[in-house]
């Protein structure tokens, strides 16, 4: 068996506000293999984004190993790239486009025609080379998404995150970047963890799609998806087995939401 | 199953509503230290002779002074001039501003017009003014007071002008489309879209005018605080210069504080995104 | 040589263009000429002392100020103006950036340096001026410590309040911390700095005429002191004129710093009103 790309274990995370502490994540478990697209949902508050922080390096967790590639994440890996929700507010308006794209490449130790192809070959990945010169905000939501998965896509990262990415997007633009992400992940091989609300984006995109419970979070089931590696919008999605993972999906995310599934105790 | 491993971090203890309190407390601790760092640099300065104590003298003695001058009648009189052609000041440069920034923000021909005017006169400083201010007034209050209304004037007239420009189109429709009178929208659209920033010119006028008015004390003998502190200059009390020099700086923060209240609450409903703040 | 015929058709976009600029030319110039023309008028027509015809001044702007005088009084009062501008800005964003970062330095230091902000600026120069003398230096450190305060504590306040999704960004990215300082936490306070820097510009003006004027005997402000207590009166307006056109020239430069440092900032809020 491949070793693990990621290893979540035991992860525990627990806040303190000042009416008490709030147990976020009590115990989430998981691994993600080389080259894997996994998908995590769960209900609303349920701690994705902070599962996710914890696993980018950017929060501490209360208790619990999390290893990329064999290596304990004290802070950010350097290889690991993460897309957040909020575009408008994670690219820098004072660059342009491809500046971008380019900063987290600055401190790599690259020539600059290495840092340039990487760079173009990112902006041609998500269709956004016409584009370079721009500014972020003279481009729509949809593309402004585009300009941070290229960010991340050039960074080479081993993995890649991406937190809700679509939420904030309109469902026509949603889906052209759903395929976007599948693109990426067959014709690069890239591993990606991603986080959504949406059940149907999650079983659309993931190989494997993992639920979390209600809070304090635990892994209420790991799904293995079994639809084709080549997927489209209209044919998958009329899929019979598409209806039936994601109907079963569903039923976990309402379980989880009334707090029904029994967290196994061994 | 897998081991549970020992944990990175471990809970720091628990913390209660204290937490947030505790970090009040900080701020205002360290602030208050570094005013009293601050002071024992002043009280050391010119006792251990690196300052001239003759030009510098220390805190302690400044402060003695202060709370001297707050028992003397004379220096409440002086506050009281000073206060006085502020808000005189003040009062005509609002009530001009108003009038001619509201007629020109609402008739695009006239701000086009008086643009390169503006442009060219706002940025003279009203200082320059003085010598002609002398000139055709003498040593009196009305030359201080075409200072102070020269430059506050501006700072209120031209945020009057940015916030009669920035009613929001889709408003304006609305109300067009629903039939309201040219008056009506005045009110009831243009008013209170335009009051925060009248607010903020306010504000920040208010800085100007009293920046103005004590400048004008000190150079053209009007009197009041400026001219208290030059006739001690002259009089080499040089406690007493420091101690109005706190005064002044104190009325500074006093009228901040004042029209920031003011402003923050005309701006509690208004979610415009501000103009540029300019002295 | 041939004839050209009526085929020949002009491009039509070049007569809009100069229509355009022409209207343009006309507003800027149009009420300036009408009020130089009714003040002209005015004041020949009644024996006004304190206003010369707008002739008289152009008259004694050229006399005064258009040879010797420029280089012995007006050239260094601006290269005052200048250097003190220069160091005012360097230092309060230098400053600036290490107190605002630093979290207990800032809530150490910035509640002194309100208060020094909230003293008027030209209450420091009789203060100033016994302690370092009545010289040239003078002037130059009035300007500075009147002027720093509004880019100093802009500039604390535009570096401590970055954008958290931008800082995760960057720490994700694992950006090194002069990137950091480089590409995030100086851009993004970029507007807050440069609204310190305009006010920093007026208050040096300020100290400039004022510490020059009654604490002096050389520079541009002296001069028209000079010519008020001489009733050189159209001599006087010319140096207020003169004046005004520094004023309007920092103006000017300030506003092409700001629109190509701001750029992008200004796009953003174009952007947000359409």
């Amino acid at each position: 068996m491949p070793e693990a790309l990621l290893k979540v274990q035991n992860l525990k995370k627990v806040y303190e506000s000042s009416t008490g502490s709030v147990e976020a994540i009590g115990d989430i478990s998981f691994t993600m293999g080389r080259g894997e697209l996994v998908c995590i949902v769960g209900p609303s508050g349920c701690g994705k984004t902070t599962l996710l922080k914890c696993i980018a390096g950017l929060l501490r967790p209360t208790s619990g190993v999390i290893e990329l590639d064999g290596k304990k994440v004290a802070g950010p890996p350097p290889n690991m790239a993460l897309v957040f929700q909020e575009y408008g507010r994670s690219l820098y308006p004072w660059l342009t486009v491809r500046g971008n794209v380019e900063l987290p490449l600055k401190h790599k130790k690259l020539t600059r025609d290495e840092r340039d192809r990487l760079i173009d070959d990112a902006l041609v990945a998500v269709g956004l080379d016409h584009a370079a010169k721009s500014y972020p905000w003279q481009l729509s939501g949809g593309m402004q998404q585009r300009v941070a998965i290229a960010r991340a896509v050039a960074y080479q990262p081993e993995v890649l995150i991406m937190d809700e990415p679509f939420a904030a997007v309109d469902a026509q633009t949603r889906a052209d970047l759903e395929d976007l992400v599948r693109a990426l992940h067959r014709d690069r091989g890239m591993s990606i963890l991603f986080v959504t609300h949406d059940i149907d984006e999650s079983v659309y995109l993931g190989e494997r799609v993992v639920v979390l419970s209600k809070s304090p979070t635990w892994v209420q089931e790991d799904l293995a998806i079994d639809l084709a590696p080549e997927r489209d919008q209209i044919t998958t999605r009329a899929l019979p087995r598409f209806t039936e993972l994601r109907t079963h999906v569903y039923e976990q995310i309402q379980r989880a939401k009334r707090g029904e599934a029994v967290r196994p105790t061994s | 199953m897998a081991t549970v491993d020992a944990p990175l971090i471990v809970t720091s203890p628990p913390r209660r509503r204290s937490r947030r309190t505790g970090r009040t407390l900080r701020k205002v601790g360290l602030g208050l230290a570094g005013i009293a760092g601050f002071l024992l640099t002043w009280q050391l300065l010119p006792t251990l002779g690196i300052v001239n104590p003759a030009y510098f003298p220390t805190a302690t003695d400044t402060i003695a002074q202060l709370s001297l001058m707050l028992g003397d009648l004379e220096f409440w009189r002086n506050v009281g001039r000073t206060m006085t052609s502020w808000a005189i000041g003040l009062v005509i440069a609002t009530v001009l501003a108003v009038i001619l920034g509201t007629i020109i923000g609402l008739v695009p021909f006239l701000r086009r017009a008086t643009h390169s005017t503006v442009e060219f006169l706002r940025p003279i400083p009203s200082v320059a003014l003085i010598p002609l201010a002398i000139l055709m007034y003498g040593y009196q209050l009305q030359a201080a007071l075409l200072i102070i209304v020269f430059a506050s004037f501006w700072q209120v007239f031209i945020q009057v002008l940015y916030g009669v420009a920035d009613v929001d189109a889709v408003a304006r429709d609305t109300a067009r489309s629903f039939g309201l009178s040219r008056g009506s929208r005045i009110v009831n659209l243009v008013l209170p879209t335009a009051l925060p920033y009248l607010m903020t010119g306010l504000r920040l006028a208010a800085t100007v005018a009293l920046i103005l008015a004590i400048t004008a004390e000190m150079f053209i003998s009007i009197p009041g605080l400026g001219r208290a502190i030059m006739l001690a200059r002259d009089a080499g009390q040089w406690t007493t210069v420091y101690a109005l020099v706190i005064v002044t700086g104190v009325l500074g923060l006093l009228i901040n504080l004042v029209f920031r209240a003011i402003e923050r609450r005309s701006l509690s409903w208004h979610q415009s995104v501000r103009g540029e703040e300019v002295l | 040589m041939t004839l050209y015929t009526s085929t020949i058709v002009t491009p039509r976009p070049r007569p809009r263009a100069w229509a355009k600029f022409g209207e343009s030319v006309a507003y800027a110039l149009g009420l300036p000429i009408i009020l130089l023309t009714i003040w002209g008028v005015w004041s020949s027509v009644s024996a006004a002392p304190y206003f010369p015809s707008p002739v008289v001044i152009f008259e004694a702007f050229i006399d005064t100020w258009v040879g010797p005088s420029f280089f012995e009084d007006v050239l260094p009062s601006l290269g005052r103006l200048a250097i003190g501008i220069v160091l005012a800005v360097v230092l309060g964003i230098a400053a600036g950036t290490v107190i605002g970062l630093v979290r207990w330095l800032r809530e150490l230091l910035e509640p002194i340096f309100e208060f020094f902000r909230a003293v008027p600026p030209p209450v420091l120069i009789p203060i100033v001026a016994v302690l370092v003398g009545a010289n040239d230096l003078m002037k130059l450190v009035v300007i500075v410590t009147g002027a720093i305060w509004p880019v100093l504590l802009n500039t604390i306040e535009g570096v401590r309040a970055t954008d958290s999704v931008m800082t995760e960004t960057a720490r994700s990215f694992a950006l090194t911390p002069s990137e950091r300082l480089r590409f995030l936490v100086l851009p993004a306070a970029s507007p807050r700095i440069m609204t310190g820097v305009r006010q920093c510009l007026s208050i040096a003006l300020i100290l400039m005429v004022i510490s020059e004027m009654f604490f002096s005997s050389s520079g541009l402000g002296y001069q028209i002191v000079y010519f008020q207590r001489n009733y050189l009166i159209a001599e006087m307006w010319s140096g207020i004129v003169l004046l005004g056109l520094i004023g309007v020239l920092l103006a000017v430069i300030f506003g092409f710093v700001e629109r190509r440092v701001l750029r992008w900032y200004h796009g953003i809020k174009e952007v947000e009103r359409a």
